[in-house]
């Protein structure tokens, strides 16, 4: 059990050490530009009230969403970048269909989720297949799918938009009162509410978890994306695996809109938060595409929003300051992870080594250093 | 471009290898002449007065250099070895970049200034790589999310309260020289607007080389060359590709695989700050946030398209400059023109399929989406605004689609390097 | 007259093990040194460190009487040593002018007179290359000529040849040394590594022999036998691959008839192969690499889909199959690269004892994966197949190659496998993990398993099989009887020369 607490000291290690430098690159830079640092800190560590603290759980769990759907495709050794364009996609689809108001109550809401996860598996979908039968890179082509999906969303919004008199957002019709999530009053100290659908992050994260580890199907994804020519012997058909795991992936990623369409906004309009993709690939890799580690990542990543977005008031910085913070994060963290896998890799094979000597004093196996 | 992850759909190239055919000179004119051709038929045709026009193509051209500069980024750096998604980021650096150096010192300081930031970037990327062995994929993608925040902040940082510029523009940036060449630009303007089949095509695009080039342009193409005689005829340069194909055997015969790695890279990322500058100094004369639109992965695809090497990109470049050019110029009918010769292609490629190939299903399904594609062209007059703007990024799926089967990419690309592995 | 090479108290460590330990021997100018010893003993590290790949913690190096400090392959290029790895050190999408000059631009540019000297090298030395060929179109022998041309190219003094012979028939064997005799009389010197003691003995005027990275003798090959030199290499006895009385039943269990593989370029990869293996019988087939045995492998297995020809398992059809439903019918698989195709390197031992049958009880239960069935069933293929591990929970990644392969061959067994495709079960692996292999295959026969062997061991193959095949150029070249036949004749219908 001690080597068990070892790895877990191990796997701690990289992340923090990922935050502490991100803070001195942060520090140096603004000291270069000549902005106040102490200031920055000071508005970033604050403690949150309790306003905030709700704002920044609703955040992460719309984070959280994007991650899971990026870490199943890193599972797999696909990068999946079109997160953002799947989600937007998925939204507005829901959005219209929510807003029609054809179903009663709860199973509108039903319907909606699974048009929402229809619709981003889908979209996924084009570029898994793209991989499958054209070799087209997914990097690329779920990138250009992204570009795609803000004209063809944008196009579509307008033929179908509610003009609402007065706003100048373009919006779909809103979803009808009877099929609102309401949120729950976790945090005392605010009206504000946590949105009901922190509850469906934490369902799709579990579903997540066993899923991956606890199925056959999950069995064949890892192994896939850990030596495809060895799943290819064992039986795996791969390309269906890619295209499942875009599916899955895209599908995951449909619901990232759904707490906001459902517990906030009501609609899907011009001003439906965007980036949220990018967000889920650096936190999916700070959590080591692990379901507990991205609920870390996702609330982490949330907490700097919504911390950053006083800079520019209490401390006369500009809010794009936390984009440096966390892409340093990210870069950080991965240079950590790899660092720290190097020596535990020799760390392993060093122990292995040792007790296998102990035990046969003269066999000496060689085959696993470089000989 | 297959990364060092899956491999899955890509064909394995077995037993006898044809050596990628390179196209001769005869090839090449004979080739140019046809699509002067196939262009003239199209606008009288379909009457689109705007596809092949000189503003047009002269637009084109503007588009295709920073598209083209960002894919010879991506070709340095990919030809070491190493995968480079970060050059939107780069190219983001470069537009602030030449922003700031060039409102304070002159646009010449910009573009060096456009140049120098994007190396930054690529510094970063460089050390992620090869010293840490990151995987290349996730560095690029850390890189651009940095790019972009670092060059909205320094940009609020450095462009509030100027006169004209904000937080998220510069003010007026001075602009680079233009080349023309007197008397022959006028003469070849007079003989496009005369709409004679095929001569004004021909008048059009001549045109478009000859008036008003920006001298970056001139310093792109000069680039280009530059690079094909460093890869192809020098000791570096074949140094470096030895570290893209096989860094192990490289290793072997002292060649220093990490300090190519990072040189490639380095240039890399000022190629790609280049383009950027290209945009804040020559396109649109002031920084603008999000003034790149995702051209770094467009040039990518170029890349990609042109197999890797510096004649294939112009090309590359120079169709999707051109698409990017038409969605620019509100080119609705424009694009509904395209829309027949995509047709026409699409069935053409379904026939030879069916033909040639006996692939059923393919051709039949080709040929289909041909007919749709002519259908649309048939019932519409237009294509609406959102839906020009999506062609670039339609084109690059297209393009890719069809093409990459048939590439050669560099071996070792993308695959992370560790010294001591030889043997 | 100073030796060519001189090494002492050479030593190299690495984690958990040391690798060369106090190696000491010295090399005569114009002659060929072998070095001997089994897989592991540290030759290759050896070698590494003569060429600077690798750094010796003691010892020291004379080449020609000087003192010499290896970092780096350039400094053992100025030393005047050159080395043809066994696994070639080349770039495919390369020409071979610019595989031979990169690196040593200086000497000769980059352009025609680069051109021209390695013409001049090529015919002197009889290796017939040519500069402008790209290497991916090259077969084996001819880019091992390019490497020792590049070597050559170089002004190596002293070649080191690392296993030259793995990928190399008999005759192409005898090529080689005729050219290695040649150099020799050139006055240039060749070290080279081996474990085929009869060619070393045949062409080698001196051998040292390594064992547990430790030199045990320096010997003249005149004056002993290969027994004995086998001897030195294990420190006991061999492990000699008697057959025993004959298993073979008339019960077929593999027929493969008219198997035809062609490839998109038109290549005919394999043609119109029969064969049948009856329970209890171990059909060996011999060939050099690249002949179709990998491509029939993988067709057997379902992973290639043939264009002609039939597969039957006992009497079901299964050439249409995928890879999972043939693995679950019973066919058991030993790819030849275990690394690539047989093992998860960074999963734990547990999860690749599930490997292949991830669909198959006491791994799974419906669609869930019984962690508590794979776990006890991976602790009980460890102990009885004595796979050398402190648990089922380290990676793959760190066993050695003999442990894993025992692994891989008790996951076979275990799911009491109807026919085993083993593709080089042996390779790579220490004697005595091969002993330990080769002990439960024969096992299995005995109890009814049909076997399909690949190997390019000629003495596994002579000593396993009970009949073996040939294939040359994608088909059938010849079957013999392993109790009679010799390696020369295999040798010539490995090469087509008969």
């Amino acid at each position: 059990m001690k080597a068990g607490l070892r790895r877990l000291g191990l796997a701690m290690a990289a992340p923090v050490l990922a935050v502490l430098v991100a803070f001195l690159v942060t520090s140096l830079i603004l000291l270069l530009a000549g902005d106040p640092v102490v200031a920055v800190w000071t508005q970033l560590l604050t403690v949150p009230r309790p306003r905030l603290i709700v704002a920044i759980i609703n955040g992460a769990s719309v984070f959280y969403l994007s991650a899971i759907a990026v870490a199943i495709g890193f599972r797999m050794n696909l990068f999946n970048i079109g997160v953002d364009g799947q989600y937007r996609v998925a939204a507005f689809a829901a959005a219209v269909f929510a807003g029609q108001g054809w179903l009663p109550g709860l199973l509108n809401i039903f319907v909606s989720l699974l048009i929402a996860v229809v619709v981003g598996a889908l979209w996924a979908g084009i570029a898994g297949w793209l991989k499958v039968s054209r070799g087209v890179s997914e990097v690329i082509s779920t990138i250009m799918l992204n570009a795609i999906a803000t004209g063809l969303v944008s196009f579509l919004l307008f033929k179908v938009a509610d003009s609402t008199a007065g706003s100048n957002v373009t919006s779909t019709k809103l979803v009808p009162p009877s099929s609102r999530v309401p949120g729950f009053a976790l945090i005392p100290g605010t009206p504000n509410r946590v949105y009901g659908f922190v509850l469906l992050a934490a369902l799709v994260g579990v579903a997540y978890w066993v899923i991956l580890n606890k199925t056959r199907f999950g069995y064949d994804l890892r192994a896939t994306g850990r030596s495809e020519t060895a799943a290819v012997a064992s039986g795996v058909n791969v390309k269906r695996m890619v295209l499942t795991a875009m599916l899955l992936s895209g599908a995951a990623a449909g619901l990232v809109g759904m707490p906001l369409l459902f517990g906030q906004d009501f609609s899907y309009g011009t001003t439906f938060q965007p980036g949220l993709g990018f967000a889920g690939i650096a936190i999916a890799l700070l959590g080591r595409n692990h379901p507990v580690g991205i609920a870390f990542g996702a609330l982490l990543w949330s907490y700097l929003e919504q911390q950053s977005n006083g800079l520019q008031i209490k401390a006369g910085v500009s809010t794009e300051l936390v984009f440096i913070i966390q892409g340093v994060i990210v870069l950080a963290v991965v240079i950590a992870y790899e660092v720290v896998r190097r020596a535990g890799l020799r760390m392993e094979q060093r122990n292995v080594a040792r007790q296998l000597d102990s035990d046969q004093p003269g066999y000496t196996f060689t085959q696993g250093a470089p000989v | 471009m297959s990364t060092a992850g899956l491999k899955a759909g890509a064909e394995v190239v077995t037993g006898a290898v044809r050596r990628p055919s390179r196209l001769s000179p005869r090839q090449i004119a004979l080739m140019a002449v046809v699509a002067v051709l196939l262009i003239a038929v199209l606008r009288v045709v379909t009457g689109a007065r705007d596809l092949a026009s000189s503003g047009a193509l002269a637009a084109a051209i503007g588009l295709a250099v920073p598209i083209g500069l960002a894919g010879l980024g991506g070709l340095w750096s990919e030809r070491a070895g190493v995968v480079n998604i970060g050059l939107e980021g780069m190219m983001i650096l470069g537009t602030w970049g030449a922003a700031f150096f060039g409102y304070h010192y002159g646009p010449w300081v910009g573009l060096l200034g456009a140049a120098f930031c994007g190396m930054v970037g690529g510094a970063i990327h460089a050390v992620a790589t090869v010293v840490f062995g990151v995987d290349h994929i996730v560095s690029g993608v850390a890189i651009n999310i940095i790019g972009l925040g670092a060059a909205k902040y320094l940009a609020a940082r450095t462009f509030t309260g100027t006169p004209g510029g904000g937080p998220t523009q510069s003010p007026a940036l001075a602009s680079l020289p233009t080349i023309s060449i007197p008397g022959v630009s006028p003469g070849l303007a007079t003989l496009e607007q005369k709409q004679i089949f095929f001569v004004s095509d021909l008048a059009s695009i001549l045109g478009a080389f000859v008036t008003n080039l920006s001298i970056v342009t001139v310093i792109a193409l000069a680039l280009v060359l530059l690079t094909w005689w460093v890869l192809w005829r020098t000791t570096f340069g074949l140094r470096l590709r030895s570290c893209g194909e096989s860094p192990v055997a490289a290793e072997t015969l002292g060649v220093n695989v990490y300090r190519y790695k990072f040189i490639a890279v380095l240039i890399s990322g000022a190629m790609a700050g280049l383009g950027g500058g290209y945009l804040a100094l020559v396109a649109a004369n002031i920084y603008r946030d999000g003034q790149t639109g995702g051209r770094g992965f467009i040039g990518l695809a170029a890349m990609i398209f042109g197999n890797w090497r510096p004649g294939g990109l112009v090309g590359g470049a120079a169709l999707f400059g051109y698409t990017d050019a038409v969605q620019l110029r509100g080119g609705g009918s424009t694009v509904h023109a395209l829309l027949l010769l995509l047709a026409v292609l699409v069935i053409a490629i379904g026939l030879w399929q069916l033909l040639r190939r006996h692939r059923v299903i393919q051709g039949a399904v080709a040929i289909a989406a041909g007919a749709i594609v002519a259908g649309w062209f048939f019932v519409s007059d237009t294509v609406s605004d959102e839906f020009t703007g999506m062609t670039p990024y339609v084109a690059t799926l297209l393009v890719l689609a069809l093409s990459s089967q048939r590439l050669r990419m560099p071996a070792a690309d993308g695959q992370p390097y560790r010294k001591g592995e030889a043997g | 007259m100073a030796p060519a090479v001189e090494l002492r108290g050479i030593t190299k460590r690495y984690p958990g093990v040391v690798a060369n330990n106090d190696v000491t021997f010295s090399v005569r100018r114009g002659t060929v040194h072998a070095i001997v010893g089994e897989n592991g003993a540290g030759k290759s590290t050896l070698m590494k460190i003569l060429y600077g790949v690798q750094r010796a913690d003691e010892g020291n190096i004379w080449v020609e009487g000087t003192e010499v400090s290896l970092q780096s392959p350039s400094d053992a290029i100025d030393a005047g040593i050159g080395m043809v790895f066994q696994h070639f050190m080349l770039a495919d999408n390369l020409t071979v002018l610019e595989n031979v000059v990169l690196g040593a631009e200086k000497l000769h540019g980059i352009g025609d007179r680069a051109r021209a000297e390695i013409k001049r090298i090529s015919a002197e030395y009889s290796l017939d290359v040519n500069p402008d060929d790209l290497v991916a179109e090259l077969g084996v022998g001819k880019r091992q000529r390019v490497e020792i041309l590049k070597v050559l190219y170089r002004g190596a003094k002293i070649l080191i040849l690392d296993e030259p012979t793995a990928v190399l028939v008999p005759q192409e064997v005898e090529e080689l040394f005729d050219n290695l005799r040649e150099l020799k009389s050139e006055g240039l010197t060749v070290i080279f590594i081996s474990h085929k003691l009869d060619e070393v003995l045949s062409v080698a005027d001196s051998i040292t022999v390594l064992r547990r990275g430790a030199t045990v003798a320096t010997v003249d090959p005149k004056s002993v036998t290969a027994r004995q030199l086998a001897e030195l290499m294990v420190g006991s006895e061999l492990p000699s691959p008697s057959t025993e009385e004959s298993t073979v039943t008339a019960h077929e269990v593999l027929a493969i008839t008219n198997l035809t593989l062609g490839s998109s370029d038109g290549r005919e990869i394999l043609g119109d192969v029969t064969l049948t293996i009856h329970a209890g019988e171990i059909l060996g087939i011999a060939g050099v690499e690249g002949n179709g045995q990998a491509e029939l492998v993988e067709a057997i297995m379902g992973m290639r889909e043939p264009s002609a020809g039939r597969i039957m398992l006992e009497d079901t059809d299964i050439s249409d199959w995928h890879t999972r439903e043939i693995r679950e019918a019973g066919v058991g698989y030993i790819p030849e690269d275990r690394q690539r195709h047989a093992l998860l390197l960074d999963a734990p031992l547990w999860e690749n004892a599930m490997l292949g049958h991830q669909t198959q009880k006491p791994n799974v239960t419906g669609v869930w994966v019984n962690a508590a069935g794979a776990k006890a069933e991976a602790e009980r293929i460890v102990a009885a197949y004595d796979v050398r591990t402190p648990s089922i929970f380290v990676t793959a990644h760190s066993l050695s190659g003999g442990n894993q392969q025992k692994l891989i061959v008790g996951r076979e067994m275990s799911h009491t496998p109807r026919v085993l495709v083993a593709a080089h079960p042996t390779r790579g692996v220490d004697v005595g993990a091969q002993a330990a292999i080769w002990h439960h295959i024969k096992q299995a026969r005995r109890e009814g398993l049909g076997v399909l062997l690949i190997s390019a061991d000629l003495d596994e193959l002579i000593g396993l099989s009970d009949t073996i095949l040939v294939m040359l150029r994608g088909r059938l070249s010849g079957e013999f009887d392993p109790d009679v036949v010799t390696a020369e004749e295999l040798g010539a219908a490995m090469t087509g020369a008969a």
